[in-house]
């Protein structure tokens, strides 16, 4: 049997009881290779933003598994589901979500300070986030403010705080929908090179445009998914 | 995340408004150094009024003669006294008595050299008044048996008069004028400072048959002693002298026991009487104090609240980013912590600080308890525990979900 990176079968999540209860997922099933990247879209009200919460393992599903990297997640508590948060997954947020008194490479260790299996010491943290965010391209930014830097830069940190703790999967929630066009395009360019190294990327966004980025599209509508499908026009490396 | 890690998080969350930090440990400040100073302030009067007390003199009891109460209304004729030739007959019945001394005073004008000063205290008294008041005399000799039996018209300085009427010239053999009497100088008094309301060094001592005789006849009742102060060989024969004493005074007096005409008193029952006043004294004051350190905790409370509801996304991120509900509520509870402790720093520094000023400006004495830093520091790191607690457990609790999605 082959090992999934993610595998969901039958998720459902509903909110509230009787009349009133809301079934956000209505049955969803998915898996998740190593090293794709997805794009998930669906109109508002379709579920994506429950299902990405559930992936991300900010939610339990009301029914349903929910497999991460061989571990089921879907009935972990709190507290473990924040480890797993922090072993495995790495945010990007529509908003950047970074913290404006502190520099972007202390924005970018935040998670480090909260890994409790083998903790790092300081230096430690520092190399790290120093690393990723010449990964990212900010080598020169590394004690800047969030307000030192454009929409695109601060965007570019939070990718790299996303991939300091070597996730096995970076979560991006409408990534570039603050972003202006030459920004998104510059944040797209490093998510394909990001999954050109073998990151697995699973990006929410309801622009179509974007999402002929990924080399799978998912649909969803109604708490359910619609459409699976490979994008025909993938692209290996060069130019968007 | 480590508690170290932790530690620091928290303070760059208080640095974040370094104004408002400081205007909220302000309250804590005040609390804390309002304990240590009140503490002071009760044990500095408890101080002074048991050195009072003791510096009346050692196994001292007091003879009150009890004036009009019990019966002797007018009418009644005159009120039963102590004369100066009852503390002979005191003196040789009762045993186990190191001294026995009387007192009866007056104020006056008194003039000396070319200075006058005006209403001057004039203790008239006898030989043992320095004896069992624990007196010196700096030079010269103190008043004597002789003096009284033959009313000599000599006096006793005190040391601040002896100066402010002759200066450094030599006192002794001089004569003073008090009122219109002329008295020869014998002997000058070391000096004692001022004791409660006393000021020792400012009075004269003179003969008391001399006070009878020439200030205070016309008064009414005008021989009596005012005051008999006996003091005891040791602190052990207290009780039997004092049993003695009531025996005694009753058969001068010729009173009973159900209305003996006068009141024995000793430093100790003195001190007990003053126990319940300066023990709610100093309850009030600890009220005070711990009402000020609550409701700096409120604020402390306060004003963690409303940084967790700032804070919401910075919660929901960290949430997000793998911290636990209970890093997120450590997080919290330590500023709120570090807020009360550097309140209660700065608090017991100013408490310390206060209280020694109070004393070295002179406003009123304080004794610093010691046992009053540590209670109050420790009160301090409670209340930022207590009120800490609750808006570090409102921000665990939240969901980061709606935490992220906060603007």
């Amino acid at each position: 049997m082959v090992e999934h990176l993610i595998e969901i079968t039958n998720l459902t999540k509903i909110y509230g009881t009787g009349e009133i209860a809301v079934h956000a997922l209505r049955g969803v099933s998915m898996v998740v290779e190593e090293g794709e990247f997805i794009a998930i879209m669906g109109p508002s009200g379709s579920g994506k933003s429950t299902l990405m919460n559930i992936l991300g393992c900010l939610d339990r599903p009301t029914g349903g598994a929910y497999v991460l990297d061989g571990e089921d997640v879907s009935r972990l508590s709190k507290d473990k589901l924040a480890g797993v948060r922090n072993r495995k997954i790495g945010f990007v947020f529509q908003s950047y979500n970074l913290l404006p008194r502190l520099t972007a490479a202390k924005n970018v260790l935040l998670p480090l300070l909260y890994k409790s299996r083998e903790p790092l010491t300081d230096g430690e943290c520092h190399e790290r986030a120093v690393a990723a965010l010449e990964s990212v391209g900010l080598g020169d930014r590394v004690h800047h403010r969030p307000n030192e830097l454009s929409g695109g830069q601060q965007q570019r940190v939070a990718i790299a705080r996303a991939l300091v703790n070597n996730p096995s999967i970076i979560l991006a929630d409408e990534p570039t929908g603050n972003l202006d066009t030459q920004s998104s395009e510059e944040i797209l360019e490093l998510l394909h090179q990001l999954h050109e190294r073998g990151a697995t990327i699973v990006m929410v966004t309801h622009e179509p445009g974007l999402a002929g980025h990924a080399e799978r599209v998912l649909f969803l509508q109604d708490g359910q998914i619609v459409s699976d499908k490979l994008n025909g026009k993938r692209r290996k490396g060069g130019k968007i | 995340m480590s508690l170290w890690r932790t530690f620091k998080v928290a303070w760059e969350g208080l640095t974040l408004n370094k104004a408002r930090s400081f205007l909220t440990t302000l309250g804590v400040i005040i609390g804390v150094g309002a304990v240590i100073v009140m503490m002071a302030v009760s044990a500095g009067a408890e101080a002074e009024i048991a050195d009072q007390i003791n510096a009346l003199g050692a196994n001292l009891i007091m003879v009150m003669p009890a004036m009009s109460r019990g019966g002797w209304g007018p009418g009644a004729g005159r009120p039963p006294s102590l004369a100066y030739d009852d503390l002979a007959v005191i003196e040789e019945k009762v045993t186990g008595i190191n001294g026995i001394s009387a007192d009866q005073n007056t104020m006056q004008d008194v003039k000396g050299g070319d200075t006058t000063l005006e209403d001057i205290s004039i203790i008239g008294t006898t030989a043992d008044f320095i004896k069992v008041r624990e007196y010196a005399v700096a030079e010269g000799r103190f008043l004597t048996d002789e003096d009284n039996d033959r009313t000599n018209k000599v006096v006793v300085l005190g040391h601040d008069i002896a100066q402010e009427l002759f200066g450094d010239q030599g006192v002794l053999g001089q004569s003073v004028k008090i009122g219109s009497v002329k008295f020869t100088v014998v002997g000058v008094m070391a000096e004692k400072g001022v004791v409660g309301n006393t000021d020792y060094d400012g009075q004269m001592y003179v003969p008391i048959t001399v006070v009878f005789k020439r200030f205070t006849r016309a008064r009414f009742g005008g021989n009596d002693l005012r005051m008999v102060y006996v003091s005891a060989e040791s602190k052990e024969t207290m009780d039997d002298v004092m049993a003695q004493l009531n025996k005694q005074i009753m058969r001068v007096l010729e009173t009973t026991p159900e209305s003996p005409g006068f009141a024995l008193m000793t430093q100790d029952s003195i001190i007990d009487a003053q126990a319940s006043t300066t023990e709610a004294f100093r309850n009030l004051l600890a009220w005070v104090a711990a009402v000020s350190l609550v409701v700096g905790g409120i604020g402390i409370m306060n004003i963690m609240l409303v940084s967790v509801t700032e804070r919401t996304r910075e919660i929901g991120l960290r949430q997000a980013l793998g911290a636990r509900p209970r890093d997120v509520q450590l997080q919290f509870l330590l500023e709120a912590v570090m807020l009360s402790l550097i309140g209660g720093l700065v608090g017991v520094a100013a408490g310390v600080g206060g209280s020694y000023l109070f004393n070295e400006l002179g406003t009123m004495r304080t004794e610093l308890v010691p046992a009053s830093v540590p209670l109050a520091f420790g009160a301090a790191a409670a209340i930022g525990i207590f009120f800490g607690y609750y808006p570090a457990t409102q921000a665990a609790q939240l969901d980061p979900i709606v935490a992220l999605r906060r603007e």
